[in-house]
Formats: C-alpha cells, structure tokens, sequence
C-alpha cells in the first residue's frame, strides 16, 4: 500500500485550523499504532526485535502538538526514544519498522535499530543512545543554522532524565549565549528509566516545575501539559518565534505519562523478551497511578475534543485510525518480508 | 615556496587558509578571541571564529552536531586531557553516528589539542592519551611531528569527512621548520620515512621523531645505520610502510611517549609480530615508565623516553643478527 504521506498545512501561530487539528489527530494516532504494533512484535514474532527498544505511547500530544509548529527545513532532534518524531516528518513506516526489526530496507539498513533512527533527508539527522548527549548535537545543529542564516531552527527532544546530565546545562548555557535558534522540549513523562523523577530532580523535590532549570540560563522556561496538543503548540509556537526571531533557545516542559515500561525487559539470549508492566505497578505497586493516568489518555481525550468541536465525526475518526492500524500492518509485513543484510556488509559506512 | 616558520604558526596558517577556502569552517574553543584584536576574529569575524565557556561535553557535542548538519568545525582543545571529561562524545558519539545510520550521515569535526607537555605540569596536563583513541573504528588521529606535517595534515583533517582527532605534541610547538606556502595538505593515513637508513628501524610518534632523528645522528658517528618511520596518523595505521622499512633492516625499535601498555607502539608491535615475524631479529620498545608523570624536572627526565634511552635500545638490537628478509 502507499505510504502515508505527513504533508501538513502551513503553521499560524494564531488559530489552528481545522484541517491541522485533523492532521495533528491523525499523526498522533499513526505513532500510537506504531509504537503498539512494535510491542505485539515481541508477542507475535519472538527474537524479531534485539537489544532494547523504548516506546513513545503517551507523548504523542507533546510530539505532535511542538512539531505542529515546525516548517518544512527546521532540524528534528530527539533522543533514542525516538519512533515518533520521523512519524511526523513523514518518514515511509516501512523502512522505520524494517530498521527495528534490522533488516536491510531498515531506515539504516539494519545498524541502528529502535534506538538510532535517522533521517537526514527529511532533518533528521540521528540520535545517540546515550542519555542526554544528543542535546548538545541538536545545539550544534542550531549552531549551523545561524552560522548558515538559513531560518532554521531546531527542535530538540528530552527527557527529564536527560536534564540531570551534564551535556544538558552545558549545552544550554552555550545556547543562550550564543542566541542559538533552539527550543529545548524536556519530555518529562515521570519516569527515568525506573526512577520516579520526584526522587531525583531538584525542582521537583523543592515542588517545582521542571522548567524552573530555565531561570539558570536567563532563558523563558514553561511547563505545559503534555497530554494537550493544542497547549504544546501554544506554547511551543511561542518559542518557535522567539527562535526565529534570532533571541535565542527556550525551555519547554511537556508534562505527560509515559504509558508504557521504559522498555522491553533486559534479557540475555536465549531468553526471550518483552514489554513488563510499567514501573509504577512493577517496581512501586501503584497501579491506581497508572490507572489514573491511563483514563488521561491523550489520544482518547483530544479525540473526543475533536468529535465535540465537530471537527471529526465518529466516522471520520475511525476512518483516520484504521488507516493508520492498516499502514503499520503493511509496515510489519513489509519488514517481515525484507532480508536480513548480509554479514560483510557489516564493514560498510564506519568511514566516510 | 618553502618558508621556515614555527610548528604552532604552521597549525594556524592551515586553519587559516581552509577557513579562506571553505565558508563552512569554523573554529573555537575556550580562551580564544576574546577580544577584537584577535587576528583570526579580525579575519574571519565572531560568527566564525568563536568563545566557548569551559563546557567540553557540549563543545565537542556541538561540533559533532554541526558536523553532522553542514559545517567543519574545528574545535580548540588546548590539552588533549581536557578531553577525558568528555569522552562520551569523543569515543561514543562521533565515530559511532554515521556507521549507526547506516551511512547516511558524516560527522566531519576536527577535535584540536595538544598532548604530553613535559615541562612541569605534572600528573595530569602531560599525558599520551593517543592510545585510547586509535582503536576506535569511525576516528581518525593525527599526531604530526615537524611544521610542515602540522600544516598539511591540519588542511586534511579539516577536508575529511569523518572525526578527526589533531594531536600536536607541546614541546614541538616552537620548533622551526621549512613549510610549503600556500595550498599543502598531507594525506591521513601515509607513514613517512624521515631518515633512511639500513641497520634498524626506529618507529617514533610525535616529540619521539625529534628524538629519534638526534639519536640517529649520534648513531651514524659510530657506523649504525638506522632508519627513522614517523607513523603521521595512528588511526588508520599505515602498517605497510612500517613492516616494509622493518622487513629490510631486520630490527626495530619503536619510541613512544606514552606508558608501555597504552602506547600505540604496542599496537605496532603487534602488527610487527603478525605481519613480519620470520623478518625481525629484536624488537624493543622505548616508552615512558609505568608512573604517572612526576612534577620535578629529574623525576620528569626520569620517566620519559629520550635520546639516550633510544641509542641503548639500538644497540641491544644491534646486539642480535638481523634475519634476512
């Protein structure tokens, strides 16, 4: 089947319009099916899917609600959870879904994986799997567009484990004195990896937002809920200008749930895989934390927005969504079916 | 034409001209145009030429994403430990994010600094970290060793696609030496033979050719011919022209700054051991003692390699038949 194409309409910081409120629907449904198709892969096709993978169920609202704010050439720069934000961009699920699964129609042909998507022909340019380093890539990434004057400016994705590195205050002080075009999102969807961000965080613990890390860089810091997509395009709009208008980076807190575990269970071979329950109930017991988070779900809740504002009926909402659950089923097929790359192509791309 | 200049003069006249011929490189680091009278900032203006806080994790991280988005960074170091505080981005993220895209993407930063300061700074300002580096698939490094190397393997490291680690040994930076004018560049990768020579060879890196080169003089006086390899690139190793030089003498002895068993003359004696076993007839090293470096001028002497230390290693060679290849 084709692929599904992301075109969207042109950002006004203004009004969104109905057709990008259908748009920002429909995107944020199609990760949501991806992110549950890659989970039903460690049930369905066991050993499919190696090492690590982490699922982003739960931001698409942050996803989708900052990157409907974005022009056509401004750089994507997430971190290794990273499925959603080439989604967006209109990457082919295809290829997306064969690089999870490693083979050679894989996004990279098979040497990245979940955790290293990129694609730089649609400003993509890569991630690393090492927390937090990546902010200060997506700083140098904001760097070449004001050197280059090229209007670009760059969306830079974390989350809130990322902000205890120090590649994070680093990279922000650099940014805010050079005015780099740059909007830092910190994703802080509550869970480091099974570190509830309460015990680790300093604002939190003095009851802060997260956003407060702004103020140490003189930069506008905001914290947003982050399963809203119109209050994270609101508030990211805000700071997609002020990066365009050449003053410099913000600090966006998308405050959301992460729905799933961090990822799928650390095993060693042969021992197989897959996704435990999420850590408030596997590792703290709270189950009525999850639950109640769940029933906040973004997806359902902007989905009976849309259907009160009249902007979607019942029909076309299920229309959107079982064209993206029959996209992401081509997508596994499709991947399934491609090969597995050949052993000495391992030697290929470590030089340019 | 030639011009006798400075090693540290050679370094910045190549960063200089391929900042003229390509608007995409720029250059800073900590400590440098920090006010208007800096001739490069005079040159090139601040956009390109810049200020950078003592962040090394974002410095490099920075390059590495501006690399990856169009520009040539070079990135001013200054001291080749500095760079230890951000080793995730030297060893784990530069080199590791094109092959991780499977092509895609080229990360073409320049990562300057300067190593093994033997002059009194003590335990953590003079080491050879070259070693930890030149085993890393997807980085290149450089370590040149007269004026005119520095000038052209700079201009190449800024054209190649790929990180480059540019480390340039202190003690050589006032040193003087005739420099081709204009357009030079040095291919990464290419070994060069400084002295030619018949009874052993001295594979040396960096301040050691200097060394090496005194010592073979002093060895010609007393009838020892030795040939003098100077690696120029540790990553990719050109083992070629080392096993070649080491197959016709039948002896070598490989001087290195570093400690034994972080230096990359292990690794070359390694490649030695595979690629020439049958053709050497002895082989040693001269390293730095297994201490960290000491603060006292004697206690410093003590530890390093030198002249002295490079002509007794020779002459226990010599002491051993060299097996004809």
């Amino acid at each position: 089947m084709p692929q599904k194409t992301a075109k969207r309409p042109a950002p006004r910081s203004s009004k969104i319009s109905n057709h990008q409120l259908r748009w920002i629907y429909t995107q944020m449904v199609r990760i949501r099916e991806f992110e549950e198709a890659v989970k039903r892969t460690f049930i369905e096709h066991p050993g499919v899917i190696r090492g690590h993978s982490h699922l982003g169920d739960g931001a698409e609202a942050s996803i989708v609600g900052a990157l409907s704010t974005r022009r056509d050439r401004d750089f994507v720069m997430p971190s290794y959870r990273c499925h959603g934000y080439p989604i967006v961009l209109g990457t082919p699920l295809r290829n997306m879904m064969a690089e999870v699964f490693g083979r050679k129609d894989g996004l990279c042909h098979g040497f990245g994986g979940s955790m290293h998507l990129a694609d730089p022909s649609r400003y993509f340019p890569g991630t690393s799997g090492i927390i937090g380093q990546s902010i200060a890539h997506a700083t140098g990434a904001a760097l070449t567009a004001q050197i280059k004057n090229s209007g670009q400016i760059v969306y830079c994705f974390f989350g809130d484990g990322a902000s205890k590195q120090g590649a994070f205050f680093e990279s922000l002080n650099m940014a805010a004195v050079w005015k780099l075009p740059i909007i830092y999102v910190l994703e802080n969807n509550q869970y480091q990896a099974y570190t509830h961000f309460s015990l680790e965080d300093a604002n939190a613990a003095a009851g802060d937002a997260l956003s407060k890390k702004a103020e140490a860089f003189s930069i506008p810091g905001a914290t947003v809920d982050g399963t809203d997509p119109l209050a994270v395009h609101k508030v990211v709009a805000k700071a997609a200008d002020r990066a365009r208008a050449g003053k410099g980076p913000s600090l966006v807190e998308t405050k959301f749930y992460r729905l799933s575990a961090h990822g799928n269970v650390i095993t060693v071979p042969p021992l197989p895989t897959q996704f435990p329950e999420h850590e408030a109930v596997a590792v703290y017991g709270n189950r009525k934390e999850f639950e109640q988070w769940k029933s906040k779900d973004p997806i359902k809740r902007f989905r009976a927005r849309l259907i009160k504002d009249r902007v979607l009926t019942v029909a076309s909402a299920t229309k959107i969504e079982s064209a993206a659950r029959a996209e992401v089923d081509d997508a596994v097929q499709f991947a399934l079916a491609s090969p597995l790359p050949a052993p000495e192509e391992a030697l290929q791309y470590v030089y340019a | 034409m030639p011009k006798e200049i400075m090693y540290g003069d050679a370094i910045a006249a190549a960063i200089i001209e391929e900042m003229q011929r390509d608007p995409n490189v720029i250059f800073y680091g900590q400590n440098m145009a920090m006010t208007e009278r800096d001739p490069m900032l005079k040159k090139f203006g601040k956009e390109r030429v810049r200020i950078a806080p003592i962040s090394e994790t974002a410095e490099i991280g920075i390059g590495i994403g501006a690399a990856m988005t169009g520009l040539r960074p070079v990135v001013e170091l200054w001291m080749s430990e500095f760079m230890l505080v951000a080793f995730d981005q030297v060893i784990n993220e530069a080199p590791r994010l094109r092959y991780m895209s499977g092509g895609q993407v080229n990360v073409p930063v320049v990562l300057k600094a300067g190593y093994g300061f033997c002059a009194g700074w003590a335990g953590q300002h003079s080491n050879c970290i070259y070693h930890t580096m030149m085993g890393i698939p997807g980085l290149k490094v450089v370590v040149p060793s007269t004026p005119a190397d520095a000038k052209g393997l700079m201009a190449a490291a800024i054209r190649d696609d790929n990180p480059v680690v540019y480390l340039h040994p202190y003690m050589l930076t006032l040193d003087k030496g005739e420099v081709p004018e204009g357009e030079y560049v040095v291919p990464i990768g290419l070994s060069d033979i400084k002295r030619a020579g018949s009874d052993v060879t001295i594979v040396a890196i960096g301040w050691m050719v200097k060394k090496a080169l005194a010592a073979a003089e002093r060895l010609a006086e007393e009838g020892i011919s030795t040939e003098v390899v100077d690696p120029r690139t540790l990553a990719p190793l050109d083992i070629t022209t080392i096993v070649n030089s080491v197959k016709k003498t039948g002896r070598v002895v490989l001087v290195d700054q570093a400690p034994r068993h972080s230096s990359a003359a292990a690794v070359i004696a390694g490649e030695i051991a595979e690629h020439a076993v049958g053709s050497v007839g002895a082989l040693r090293m001269v390293t730095a003692l297994d201490t960290p470096i000491p603060y006292s001028e004697p206690l410093e002497n003590y530890v390093v390699p030198n002249e002295d230390k490079i002509i007794e290693a020779v002459k226990s060679v010599m002491a051993h038949e060299a097996v004809a290849a």
